[in-house]
Parts: structure tokens; sequence; C-alpha cells
């Protein structure tokens, strides 16, 4: 965590140009530049800009956001969290929701049509950015045939395509996993045993393959999380989704250095807690596994 | 009765050996057969030819020898080289319209989409490849030597690549592209080498893992031990013994990675933080389209197609060698 605070603070620190340079055909009087500089703190050496940015952060204080005149970073988190959790828990939501059940049925029936099919989605899913897709389904659905709403947020329908888009990568990906886990475990010795005990093909699969099949499948959503977080930015700023990720775009455009720092913070933690998490459960899960 | 089946049985063992015996291949060799047997694979590998031809021919100027020659039908940078602004493809327009030349339409500027597209697979290649290239020097040495030599090296490459495992891919290179773009080194090639170092910060840890944990199942194998044995010194058994035992899953890794990298620029140059404009690249493309994309979709369309299907393509390979080089698919 620190370090990711060190390298992200010194590379936004190194970037050339002020952020109050915006306007280069009218420029700032001078002295107008320096008071805000001073009132900014960033009139400051930078390591002891860093200091002071720590100090602030441990108790609990994110500083100002430099563009949007002076409002607390925490208060514009706050405000964006909201939509970027919706946005993020739904879109996971939706990808356990259509891989597991696909991954499982592909498994089962290996190398027939179906499976071929399921693996076709799965690679599409994982190779195509989640942007390209939003642009097809914008042009079917919002362009072509006014079914969905494209631009801004509030009403489910606003939701439907953003979260559809988000939960495509991961959920091919999870897909994938599933089919792979999936196709181990019905090969397994307690399988075969479970099956000549003379119990029902139902119970076989969910009460004995899928059980263990899915311990894999439960530590990938840590990575899941993670490509979920970098997907938000780019379809929030397409939807032009009032998240998290949009104002991440725009801090980054707009050299709003606490901003910069605050989010990609947040980002670094959320993904630490997510793969802990996935740590924590997947020893819970799996008893051969020790959390040390 | 007992003699007859032992004689048959001989027979068969017989062929069984001289099959084997005349059918003796390397592993290379057995995974080629195997990969253009996959008809995935071999469609993606056309598409990835044709990309090239168009990329490469889209223009090539030689003054030397007064060698000027340009597939793509306009300039795709010159501004209002098309008749006019924002055309529509021929595909869309009524029979027998007036405007046949832009065959692809025109951009908000009035420049060609078809030329642009084809000046557009120039980056993408380029960008697919390059770091691809520094990411395999630099992530296989550091992983070799990591993994054969132990110690600090190891030691400082594991406490490295944690610190970069914190942050997402894509998050790290937004911001080291994003910050030193307006620097004197984010103006080379208009962009381009921020973009290729950009990727490879983040992209050869991962290929050192990989090929550290490979050197490290297989240097305490017999045959590295008989090499010892015999005296070779450590660069070679690292160069001559190690290196051909890594490739095959470090290829698997590189095939992968050129796509990773052609949709890392895109996305930047999507986001507006890619290689400056009038260059034209198709995320860039998209970025510049997306203004109009409600009333005029093609200059956006189209770009995305072509982003689609060359991501596809490079995928497919990418699948087929791994199916190709994966000793335990071999069933």
């Amino acid at each position: 965590m620190f370090f990711v605070a060190l390298i992200t603070f010194s590379l936004a620190h190194l970037a050339p140009g002020s952020p109050f340079d915006k306007n280069p055909n009218r420029p700032l009087p001078e002295e107008t530049i320096a008071r805000l500089e001073r009132y900014f703190g960033v009139d400051k050496p930078i390591p002891e800009q860093f200091v002071i940015y720590v100090g602030n952060l441990l108790r609990g204080d994110l500083g100002n956001s430099f563009v949007q005149r002076g409002r607390p970073v925490s208060e514009i988190i706050g405000q964006g969290i909201g939509v970027t959790a919706q946005l993020g828990i739904q879109a996971l939501l939706l990808a356990l929701a259509f891989s597991i059940p696909l991954g499982i049925i592909s498994a089962l029936k290996q190398n027939t049509p179906l499976d071929y099919f399921s693996l076709l989605i799965a690679t599409i899913g994982t190779t195509i950015p989640g942007f390209v897709t939003a642009i097809f389904l914008i042009y079917i659905f919002g362009v072509s045939f006014h079914l969905l709403p494209f631009v801004g947020w509030g009403s489910w329908q606003h939701s439907i395509m953003p979260t559809f888009v988000l939960a495509l990568g991961p959920g091919a990906f999870l897909t994938r996993i599933t089919r792979a886990s999936m196709l181990e475990a019905i090969r397994q010795d307690y399988v075969r045993t479970a099956r000549s005990k003379g119990l029902r093909e139902q119970s076989v699969i969910v009460g004995h393959a899928l059980k263990n099949a899915l311990i894999p499948v439960a530590t990938i959503i840590g990575p899941a999380t993670a490509g979920l977080i970098t997907g938000s930015f780019i379809i929030e700023s397409l939807f032009n989704v009032p998240g998290i990720g949009r104002f991440y775009v725009l801090s980054i455009n707009g050299r709003d250095y606490p901003m910069i720092m605050s989010t990609t913070l947040l980002y670094a933690f959320i993904i630490m807690i997510a793969n802990l998490t996935v740590d924590i459960v997947y020893g819970a899960l799996d008893p051969r596994i020790k959390v040390s | 009765m007992a003699t007859a089946v032992t004689t048959r049985q001989q027979q068969q063992r017989a062929a069984e050996l001289n099959v084997i015996a005349r059918k003796q291949r390397s592993l290379w060799k057995d995974a080629l057969t195997r990969l253009l047997r996959n008809k995935a694979a071999i469609a993606g590998m056309i598409v990835i030819l044709f990309v090239a031809f168009v990329a490469i021919f889209a223009e090539i100027r030689l003054d030397a020898i007064g060698l000027h020659f340009r597939l793509a039908p306009y300039d795709p940078v010159a501004d209002q080289n098309t008749p006019k602004a924002l055309m529509e493809p021929i595909w869309t327009q009524a029979f027998g319209s007036k405007y046949t030349d832009p065959v692809m339409g025109s951009d908000q500027l009035g420049r060609d989409i078809l030329s642009r597209l084809m000046f557009g697979s120039r980056i993408s290649l380029i960008v697919g490849f390059v770091p691809v290239a520094i990411v395999f020097v630099i992530g296989g040495t550091v992983g070799m030597l990591a993994g054969y030599l132990g110690g600090w090296v190891d030691n400082s490459l594991m406490r490295f690549t944690d610190i970069i495992y914190a942050f997402p891919d894509l998050l790290f290179v937004i911001i080291i592209v994003a910050t030193l773009r307006g620097t004197a080194f984010g103006d080379i090639l208009g962009g381009l080498l921020l973009i290729f170092v950009g990727i490879a910060i983040v992209g050869w840890v991962g290929l050192a893992r990989l090929v550290r944990g490979q050197v490290l199942s297989l240097k305490h194998r017999e045959f590295i031990e008989a090499a010892r044995c015999i005296g070779a010194t450590p660069t070679r058994i690292m160069l001559k013994h190690l290196f051909p035992n890594v490739l095959a899953p470090v290829i698997v890794s590189v095939a992968f990675a050129i796509p990773g990298a052609m949709l890392t620029e895109a996305t930047l140059s999507f986001l507006g933080v890619g290689i400056r404009p009038p260059t034209p690249t198709w995320g860039a493309m998209i970025n510049e389209g997306f203004v109009v994309f409600s009333s005029t979709p093609w200059p956006v369309l189209l770009p995305a197609l072509c982003i689609s299907i060359v991501l596809l393509a490079f995928t497919f390979v990418g699948d087929g060698l791994r199916d190709a080089l994966d000793p335990r698919m071999k069933l």
C-alpha cells in the first residue's frame, strides 16, 4: 500500500505542468498561481508534500480536489462510490449467474456443439475489449432500435447495458475456469465412487463434482474484481455514468493530484481486500490449504 | 496355437517398433503439425498476414530511389481530402449516388476512413510486437537469472513483482502514460515510445515470474546436473539447456501478450491518453468519432470491427499454439 502511494505520488508530481495552467490563452496572474499553490500546499518540496499527504491520509483526510474548486476528495468519492459499487456488484452477480451454469454445461457436454458455442462466447468475451462490445451494443439497442438509453444514469434501464458489458469480461473468464475445473472434477476417483454406489446423476454432479469444482472458481473472484475495477472506468466514461471511474479519467486529464492519489489508493485497497477475502475463503472451502 | 499367438505378437511388436522408429519427430515439428491442423489458428494467421500486408503497403516511400507507392487511397492525416465531412460509406447510400469515392466514408474532419484504418493497422501491429519483444528480452533474462542464480537477484525480483501486482495492469499503464505525456520523452514518435515503455514496464514482470518458475522446476533435473558435472559454465547451461526447455510456455505467453498490448494501446487511445493526434490509430478513431456516434455510427463501428477481428485472430493463433505446445493435450 505504501509503495503504491509512493509510486503514484512521485509519478503524478514528476509530470510537467501545474494543474493551474489550464488555459494557455488567458494565463492566471502570477500571484494568483502562487496563492493557489500555497493554498493547496504544492509550493513545498515534493518529499515534504508526500509526508504531509501520508500524515493527512492516516487521519482520514484525503485532501481537496484541485480542479473541482477545493471540494474535499472524500465528498467526490462518496458521491460516486454508490454508483460504482452498484454497477460493480450487479456486474459481478450477473457474471457469476451466467458463467457458472455455462461452464458446467459445457464441461458435461464436452466436445459437443453446445460446448464449442460456450467456448466461442468465452473467447469473444475475454478477447474483445469492453468498450468495443459496448459500441456494438449501443449501436444495436440504443441507436438503431431506441430500446435502451445509453447516456447517463438514473433509471434501471440505464444500468442494463453498462452492467452487461462490465460483466462480460470477468464472466467469460469465469466460464473458462469453471469448465476447466469441472472437467477435472468429473474425472476424479470420488466422482466414480459416488456413481458406483448408485447415486443419481444429479446428486453426483451437484453434490460431489460441483462442490469441488467451485473451489478454484472462488479464487478467481479476486482477479475478477480487479478486472471489474479497470473495466469500470472505461465503461463509466463511455456511458457517462457518474461513478468514481469517470472522475478518475477526468482527474488524470486534469492533473488533479489528490483525486488521482485517492482513487488509485482506493482501487489498490479494494483489490487487496478482495484478494485477502479470497485467501481466507479459500482456506475455509478447502481444508487441505491452511491460511498461514 | 500358442506359437501362432506369440508370432503374431512379435509381428505386432516389430511393426510397432518400426512405426516408432520411422515416425521420430522433434517436439517443434510435432507442434507445427498440430498447429496446422487447427482451423481457427489457420484462419487467425491468414487474417494477421492480410493485416500485415495492408500495414506494410499502406505507404512505401523510398526517396533514395524515388519509389513512392501508396495502397491507401488518401493521405490519412491531411484534413478535408474527401468531398465533404461525415460522408456515409457506399453501402448505406442509395444506388447510383454521386459519391462512390470514399468507400468507407469520411470522418468529421473529412478524412478518408479507409485510409485511416489502413494506417491504423500499422500502429496496432507495431504496438503488438515491439513492447512484447522488449518484454521477452528483459523478462526472459531476469527470470532466467533469478531462477538459476537465486539469492538477491531472486529476492529483489520477487519484491518488485509484489509491488507491481498490487496495481491492476491497465491502471498502472494509464498512470505512467498520463503523467509522462507532457515530458520531452512522451513526445518521441508522437507518444509511441512512451506507450512501448508503459506496456513493457508492466508486462515484463509476469514473464519473468513464469520463466523463473519453470527454471526452478528444471534446475534440479538430471540433465542439468549432468551438464554441470561435465563442467558446463552457468551461461552455457542457461542458454543451451534451460532456454530451449522453457521456450514452449514462453511462446504461448508471448502469443497472448501481443493482443494484450494491442488492446492496451486501443484503450489508452480511446481514453485520449494514447498516441497523439492526428496519427491514425483504431482506438483514437473510436474516441474522435464517438461524439457523433448516434447520428453517424460508421466512423466508430469500422475501427471497432477492425480491433475485434484482429484481436480475435491473435487469440485464435495463441490458443492454437497453446494446444500445440502443451504436451498434456497430446491425447
